[in-house]
């Protein structure tokens, strides 16, 4: 006779279903803790008679001293320091990732590879020291030590814009690596150059893979806190001079935390009314991303 | 297929051609002609060599790392793989269908006007595209929507799109590998319909597996063979009608009656 | 009729052989670009290094408080003196606090020479920095560097290796001189550790529930999703939430005040354990997502293989999925934990110690670690500051390698062994 049947209905292989899935399921508690904790304390922060939402958002000065709390000169700040990054990753993260993609040879794409790897694997602590001790004397080398101030948004600029820069790269040759090979062979065919179909059909039918990395990369200058602590500044500034100090709104949140600070001030609070602004910020950004990301894998599968 | 001898020429010619891809020898001694304003097919078991052949005649060839060509490849009387020719060139003149159809993301529109544009194409670039469309037999089917993305054509449109394509830059040779191999049926013989009427304009190469189309649209067929080494060879060439009514080889008799694949 | 047509619209021959040069004169254009691109990024890397290794090596100019030709007439440097000079004026120039202590801990008389010259040097001469070179300054500027110290009455040059053994296991000082990382570096080794226990349990779990049970529903797209959304936060949010919830909401359990093992009153949270779990948290996401995929590279015919023989899904998962994909697992998560090793932003949020004198001593205690000390060095505007921190960060980047080599090397040998396996 089989023995087939089971004896009892609970099956005993549920329990590593169960713990697993708990396993998984802490991933949703992270998220709802971040966003829980982060509107809370926005909400204190706006509950304090200081504090109103059209002076947050449209405020041009942050002294908490006076009561002012308007937080456009440290996004203003981010943004000029995102922006300049941006104009420094995306070209050359682009052309490298041409040139690794179509252009290099094995051997060469074997001694590149790994140097953007080790690029992409220094901690940001070091090029925050890097923009501080090398980029900065430089600036005020080229311009002048009266133009460009001790702390200023334009050298951390260009030093995310260097962080960020392994990883555009890489992303984008993932991009073109994906585009088949048969539209390159057409073109060819055609009688087109090697740079007419790489500019003219390569990278315009890479193009949403190339956006989504461009917004991720712009959503990692956004959130870096590091380079911009070391060399940016320490004090709000609404300016649109990049060669000054401003304060970013990480540069803003990494200050006030790692100083002396009471829980139930409003100081206190508005580091996480902040933090959610850049959580909103980033996170919009990386969903705009996948939407991208995911419509270019529509178009070729 | 009746063929028309009268003053034909050789509008391409291969004579005692080998090509090697490193150390391998894919084919050997290849000599044919293909003539003016007819069509001629490459058949023969995969594996022969054929598709080899027929990217030499473009030097598409010249992408494959460690490709080497010796012998003659001559177009319009000139020797294809001189010192002095240069590869792109040699690409506006002799075009290429491939198997699986590869428009480009683009617009039906700018698919066809881009070769032109970057060959320096001077003319009305909305007369040519309707041109190369209409005599791609495709004109009627998209003249309302030339700019809807190409991909969302048929398979069959996307393939005669492909065919105006490499038209609209006014080659004088069209080579096609296994253009309908991808399709169904009824494209098929719409790209067969095709070959027939584009013959009275440009002279056309055409590999196929399919024995039928190669008897019904080629003028002069070449059958291909493989050796004991792997290496392709040309086992016979003639007009399509006499090698498929009375092949001289046994070898392509066998063929012929599908005796082997 | 073609070769009419072509002499039409595309120009004759001679239009056609200038616009194919212009056409490949542009080519070149652009190849050149693309590679000069990529110099520059090599480029970039070789700055960064070489900035950082200069400032690593070269001269210093100090001035002594108290010159060793004051306590022993005519000799230039500590090191100059005899044994019995040492140990007398080790006798009677040490303060008396600090004598009875070094006494205590080790007499002098059985102290070996570089150790009382070392006491000497440090508690008698006191010397200190008044300015600092660059490797490459030191060499080819030498002169600059003595004509200061020709400027300044009782200075001296010294060429300082800045990444000493010294330095290595000497703890914070306010000094540039006397200060060390064992402190900042041990602290890091602790964090690591907490991380490590508490994201690689759960997030392989994670991984394996991921990819071998959930079915394609609604909840678990939207789980997948999170994750790839978690990863892409930027790190210092996770340090705003381990200030609210490990360092704030839980403090009775991460300063220890449940298991009464409360190390530091000071500590307020602020421990080991906080700081640990933050990262674990940061890291998460990273490790489930790298295993998954080392689970996705299992080829299914294994798993049927163990089901065919009558395996449940757990037993399969143990016995055979898992071991066919730990090499992986392993090495993205030393890579996770070696990302991890070089965060800063979340624990300056969560409070890291601006300055400790003490080990850290379990997981309840204060702590500082290593990119944290090399950014509060980095802060210091006083040129020697500088050097220590590029001491530091030479540091933090062998130790990043020594990790990532490990973790490549684990991911071979396994490879290597499973083909010879198979």
């Amino acid at each position: 006779m089989a023995h087939i049947a089971r004896k009892s209905s609970f099956s005993i292989s549920l329990i590593p279903k169960i713990v697993l899935f708990l396993c998984a399921l802490i991933s949703i508690v992270i998220t709802v803790g971040i966003a829980f904790i982060l509107i809370r304390e926005s909400y204190l922060f706006f509950s304090d008679p200081e504090v109103t939402l059209k002076g947050f958002f449209t405020g041009k000065q942050w002294q908490p001293m006076i009561g002012r709390f308007g937080f456009l000169p440290l996004l203003n700040a981010t943004l000029t320091t995102s922006i300049i990054a941006m104009s420094l990753g995306i070209p050359v993260g682009l052309a490298v990732a041409v040139y690794l993609s179509e252009y290099a040879s094995e051997k060469t794409r074997g001694i590149l590879k790994p140097v953007l790897e080790v690029l992409a694997g220094i901690p940001t602590i070091v090029y925050g020291y890097f923009a501080l001790t090398f980029m900065t004397p430089l600036l005020r080398s080229l311009f002048g030590d009266d133009v460009v101030e001790i702390y200023n948004t334009a050298s951390a600029g260009l030093v995310i814009g260097i962080l960020v820069l392994p990883m555009i790269a890489t992303m984008a040759e993932d991009a073109i690596g994906s585009v088949p090979k048969e539209l390159r062979l057409a073109a060819y065919a055609l009688g087109g150059t090697k740079l007419e179909t790489t500019v003219k059909v390569v990278i315009p039918a890479a193009l949403s893979g190339l956006s989504a990395t461009f917004l991720l990369a712009l959503s990692r200058a956004v959130g870096e806190t590091m380079v911009v602590a070391l060399a940016a500044g320490a004090g709000p500034n609404l300016t649109a001079n990049p060669f000054e100090a401003a304060e970013t709104i990480t540069g803003y949140i990494v200050r006030i935390s790692g100083g002396d600070v009471s829980y139930n001030s409003v100081d206190y609070n508005s580091i996480f009314a902040l933090g959610l602004v850049l959580f909103a910020i980033t996170f919009a950004l990386n969903l705009i991303s996948r939407t991208v990301s995911n419509r270019f894998h529509q178009e070729y599968e | 297929m009746t063929t028309s001898n009268a003053s034909k020429r050789a509008i391409m010619a291969l004579s005692h051609v080998d090509i090697h891809y490193g150390s391998f020898q894919a084919v050997k001694d290849i000599s044919l002609p293909m003539y003016e304003h007819h069509v001629t097919a490459f058949i023969g078991p995969s594996g022969c060599g054929k598709s080899t052949v027929l990217r030499s005649l473009n030097r598409m060839n010249d992408m494959i790392p460690g490709s080497r060509i010796q012998g003659s490849v001559t177009f319009d009387g000139d020797e294809l793989y001189g010192p002095n020719v240069d590869p792109v060139l040699v690409r506006r003149q002799i075009g290429m269908v491939f198997q699986k159809p590869n428009p480009f993301p683009k617009s039906i529109y700018e698919n066809i006007a881009w070769g032109a544009r970057i060959n320096g194409y001077r003319g009305d670039f909305d007369e040519l595209v309707e041109q190369s469309l209409v005599q791609a037999a495709l004109w009627d089917e998209v003249k309302d929507k030339l700019k809807q993305n190409a991909l969302r054509l048929s398979g069959g449109q996307q393939q005669r799109l492909c065919i105006a394509r490499a038209i609209a830059i006014s080659p004088q040779v069209i080579l096609m590998d296994e253009p309908a191999s991808a399709l169904d049926p009824i494209a098929t013989g719409r790209i067969e319909e095709l070959i027939l009427e584009l013959k009275e304009r440009y002279s056309i190469v055409i590999v196929t597996h399919n024995m039928g189309q190669a008897s019904r649209v080629s003028d002069y067929t070449a059958f291909f063979m493989v050796d004991e080494h792997r290496t392709g060879y040309l086992q016979e060439y003639a007009e399509t009608e006499q090698l498929f009514l009375n092949p001289k080889h046994r070898k392509t008799e066998e063929y012929i009656s599908g005796k082997f694949g | 009729m073609n070769n009419m047509h072509t002499f039409l619209r595309f120009g004759d021959a001679s239009e056609r052989a200038h616009h194919i040069d212009k056409r490949r004169r542009s080519g070149l254009v652009w190849h050149a670009l693309f590679i000069s691109a990529t110099a520059l990024a090599v480029l970039f890397l070789m700055l960064l290094l070489v900035s950082v290794i200069d400032s690593v090596f070269g001269y210093a100019a100090l001035q002594n408080e108290v010159e060793p030709s004051q306590l022993i007439p005519g000799a230039r440097s500590v090191s100059d003196f005899s044994r019995d000079e040492l140990e007398s004026v080790a006798e009677k120039h040490l303060s008396a606090g600090i004598l009875r202590r070094v006494q205590y801990e080790n007499p002098l008389s059985e102290r070996s020479d570089a150790d009382l010259t070392r006491l000497i040097e440090q508690y008698i001469v006191k010397p200190r920095v008044l300015r600092t070179w660059g490797l490459w300054d030191s060499l080819v500027n030498k002169d600059v560097s003595l004509a200061f110290v020709e400027a300044n009455e009782q200075s001296y040059l010294v060429f300082r290796n800045w990444l000493s053994p010294a330095f290595l296991v000497a703890d914070q000082s306010a000094d540039p001189l006397k200060a060390g990382i064992r402190t900042a570096f041990l602290g890091s080794l602790w964090i690591i550790l907490i991380t490590f226990l508490v994201a690689f349990p759960i997030g392989v779990g994670a991984a394996i529930y991921l990819e071998e049970y959930a079915l394609d529903t609604r909840l678990n797209r939207m789980l997948q999703l999170n994750i790839f959304n978690l990863s892409a936060v930027p790190s210092i949010i996770y340090g705003l939430l381990g200030l609210a919830l490990f360092v704030r909401a839980l403090e009775p359990l991460t300063s220890g005040a449940i298991f009464s093992g409360v190390v530091d009153n000071t500590a307020n949270g602020r421990t080991i354990l906080s700081g640990g779990l933050t990262l674990g948290l940061l890291v998460l996401p990273i490790i489930i997502i790298n295993t998954q995929e080392a689970l996705k590279a299992v080829p299914d015919t294994l798993r049927m293989s163990a089901y065919g023989v009558g395996a449940t899904q757990w037993q399969t998962i143990w016995y055979h999925v898992l071991p066919a994909s730990v090499d992986r697992i392993l090495t993205g998560t030393i890579l996770a934990l070696s990302r991890a090793l070089g965060e800063t932003a979340p624990l300056v949020v969560i409070g890291a110690s601006t300055f400790i004198s003490v080990d850290p001593s379990n997981i309840f205690s204060k702590f500082t670690t290593l990119p944290i000390q090399i950014y509060q060095w980095s802060a210091r505007p006083q040129g020697a500051y500088r050097n220590i921190a590029a001491a530091a960060i030479v540091a933090l980047l062998i130790l990043l390698l020594v990790m990532n080599s490990t973790a490549i090397t684990i991911r071979n040998r396994l490879a290597r062994k499973k083909r010879l396996a198979s």
